[in-house]
């Protein structure tokens, strides 16, 4: 890992507010990704995953500290400019998948595309290799329903790489899939860092998932154990 | 193209709700096509009536009668083009259930007056040349299954005994709005019958119709009519066509208004309906818009969605209310004619019924909008599984 980091993350505070309680999430968070990582985010559940994998991909907003993306300051991004700079720059899996039940595959992988400036031709040019890359070439005009649990997060792993974002992250992607299943998105993920060079951010519980990680980082109550 | 085909593909996800709820508002929108057109019919005869006619009757009540001899008296007024004795016969049919309107009129000047009862003209020498003779609607006699020549009796009800009529002629209405149920005849069978039977109620008619020459002319002529017969035994009292069927409409006001209320309130409900449902709805997708907000779709595009939805669902809905007024005014004009001579839906009602849908679908819309737009990601995120 000679890379610069592309991900530099620095005194991170995050609470929630439930009524006048403030439940201290995340506390003084710092450490680095580097390009080409792949890092497994561990910790029992509560500790904070979640939340720190949501600040990182720019849908949550940071209390204090700062985190930099690619050299941008995404805290400092108003809410309008976060999302368009999410459209970019993230990729984001699901532990459900999170495909809209109404589009078949081929058009779940083609949803963020259309907040490019692709022309059809190009769009569908896109889609088709993400999912001949993905192994779905066959299945993509099923909808998600006529799918198993592993074709849609294949189909949900087409979708987030399908714009070549900066970083994917993921959370938990194999929580909700059986042993067999969660085998074929591990070592996707794998072929996606060493031959494509993505960066992946992966939440996880699964100490098997964490062994295909370069880097494994601990959670414990919203504080960073070890590295 | 795309966010069109997620949205008619969302709008009919949940086949039973979605039918249920375009079921529900074409039923809304048809009563209150229905409805709205009930209340304009009631003013019907306000609008067909002409700007050149006037209806002089007796001061006290329409109840009394005015002297025959009025007819020429007043046909001597400047600015009158031609007057008409007419009296309501309120002659029945069979029974009461085979209703229409029977009046009593001095047939040439009053075919005169009244351009929109078009009849042919053998029909109309026949019909002037025979006292026994009797014409009607177009409407009337398709329901009655009369031919030309038939005899008709209507037992008399104001003037009693059983009276016979040969049918002359069948008028159609010039105007769609003209009404086609009456059945008119000769004042003089009338007259001379009476003098025979009952004779202190010879020689009167009900009202006269008077025609002016002009429009303005119309003040000045009632007055001059009026001042006539001030201080005679029967004093008139003299007003437009219009003013006359206006008196009569107003009796019946607040039935209308009652009827207009109604068909908002049904409007309302629909859209009460439609809201729950619709909100019902975006709950369940909020996890599906905080996804597509992950991919760095923005609150406007959620909102289209959404609001996309609910408006398809509402204009189907509308679009089926429509095409169901149709059949069904065609149902009341058939069924109820007794009722509504002409139930007619028109292109006003139309726009208005799609308004309302939209309305309603534009309603329906905006609280799950302004949730789907405005819901934040990490929470909707949080609604999975
Ligand atoms: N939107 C929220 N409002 C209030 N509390 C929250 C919210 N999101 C997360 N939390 C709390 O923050 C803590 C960490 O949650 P999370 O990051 O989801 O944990 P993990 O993913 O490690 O299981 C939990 O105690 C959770 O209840
Ligand atoms: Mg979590």
């Amino acid at each position: 890992m000679l890379q610069s980091p592309i991900v530099e993350i620095r005194n991170l505070f995050k609470s929630y507010r439930r009524g006048s309680q403030v439940i201290p999430v995340l506390q003084d968070i710092s450490f680095d990704i580097a390009e080409g990582e792949f890092l497994a985010l561990m910790g029992p559940s509560g500790s904070g995953k979640s939340t720190l994998l949501n600040l990182i991909a720019g849908i949550d907003t940071v209390d204090s500290g700062t985190i930099r993306v690619g050299g941008v300051v995404i805290g400092a991004l108003s809410e309008a400019e976060l999302a368009k700079w999410r459209a970019a720059n993230v990729g984001f899996i699901f532990q459900f998948y999170n495909l809209i039940p109404v589009l078949t595959a081929f058009e779940n992988v083609e949803l963020p595309l259309l907040l490019t400036g692709l022309s059809r031709r190009e769009r569908h040019e896109h889609v088709e290799a993400v999912l001949a890359l993905v192994n779905l070439t066959d299945r993509m005009d099923h909808n998600p329903s006529q799918l198993s649990g592993g074709q849609q997060q294949r189909v949900a792993i087409a979708r987030a790489i399908v714009t070549d974002p900066t970083i994917l992250v993921a959370d938990e992607p194999t929580g909700d899939l059986d042993r067999v299943s969660a085998e074929e998105i591990l070592s996707l993920m794998d072929r996606l860092v060493h031959d494509f060079g993505k960066t992946i951010v992966m939440v996880t519980h699964d100490p098997k998932a964490a062994e295909k990680a370069h880097v494994v980082r601990h959670l414990e109550k919203g504080i960073l154990t070890s590295s | 193209m795309f966010l069109l085909k997620l949205i008619l593909r969302n709008a009919f996800r949940h086949k039973l709700r979605s039918i249920l709820t375009v079921v529900g508002v074409a039923v809304a929108i048809l009563a209150f096509g229905l409805l709205r057109t009930l209340v304009g019919l009631w003013y019907l005869g306000v609008e067909s009536s002409s700007a050149t006619r006037l209806i002089s009757r007796n001061a006290i009540s329409l109840v009394f009668p005015l002297p025959i001899a009025y007819r020429d008296r007043i046909r001597r007024v400047e600015g009158v083009t031609g007057v008409a004795g007419a009296s309501w016969f309120g002659g029945i049919y069979i029974d009461e259930k085979h209703f229409f309107p029977s009046f009593a009129v001095e047939a040439k000047p009053y075919l005169d007056l009244y351009p929109e009862f078009v009849l042919t003209e053998d029909e109309k020498k026949v019909f002037l040349h025979d006292r026994r003779g009797a014409i009607v609607g177009r409407k009337l006699a398709a329901k009655e299954g009369w031919k030309i020549g038939d005899q008709i009796t209507l037992r008399g009800t104001i003037f009693p005994g059983q009276w016979a009529f040969v049918l002359r002629g069948i008028y159609h209405g010039a105007q769609k709005s003209t009404d086609e149920t009456q059945f008119i005849f000769q004042w003089d069978y009338l007259n001379e019958t009476m003098k025979r039977t009952i004779p202190r109620r010879a020689d009167q008619a009900g009202i006269y119709i008077v025609g002016v020459a002009a429009p303005e002319l119309a003040p000045q002529v009632a007055q001059t009519i009026d001042a006539m017969f001030k201080n005679s035994l029967a004093e008139t009292l003299s007003e437009t066509e219009k003013a006359f069927q206006l008196s009569f409409v107003a009796m019946t006001e607040a039935i209308m208004i009652a009827i207009q209320i109604v068909s908002y309130v049904v409007i309302v409900i629909i859209m009460i309906v439609a809201a729950n449902t619709m909100a019902m709805t975006a709950r369940e997708r909020i996890a599906e818009y905080a996804t597509m907000k992950v991919m760095g779709f923005g609150p406007f595009h959620i909102a289209l969605t959404v609001f996309g939805e609910s408006l398809t669902i509402a204009f189907a809905g509308g679009m089926l209310g429509v095409v169901l007024t149709f059949p069904a005014a065609r149902w009341i004009e058939v069924n109820l004619s007794q009722f509504f001579p002409v139930f007619m839906i028109s292109p006003v009602t139309i726009l208005l019924q799609m308004a309302a849908a939209v309305v309603v679908g534009a309603v329906a819309g905006v609280f799950p909008t302004w949730r789907g737009s405005t819901i934040r990601i990490a929470e909707g995120l949080r609604r999975v599984g």
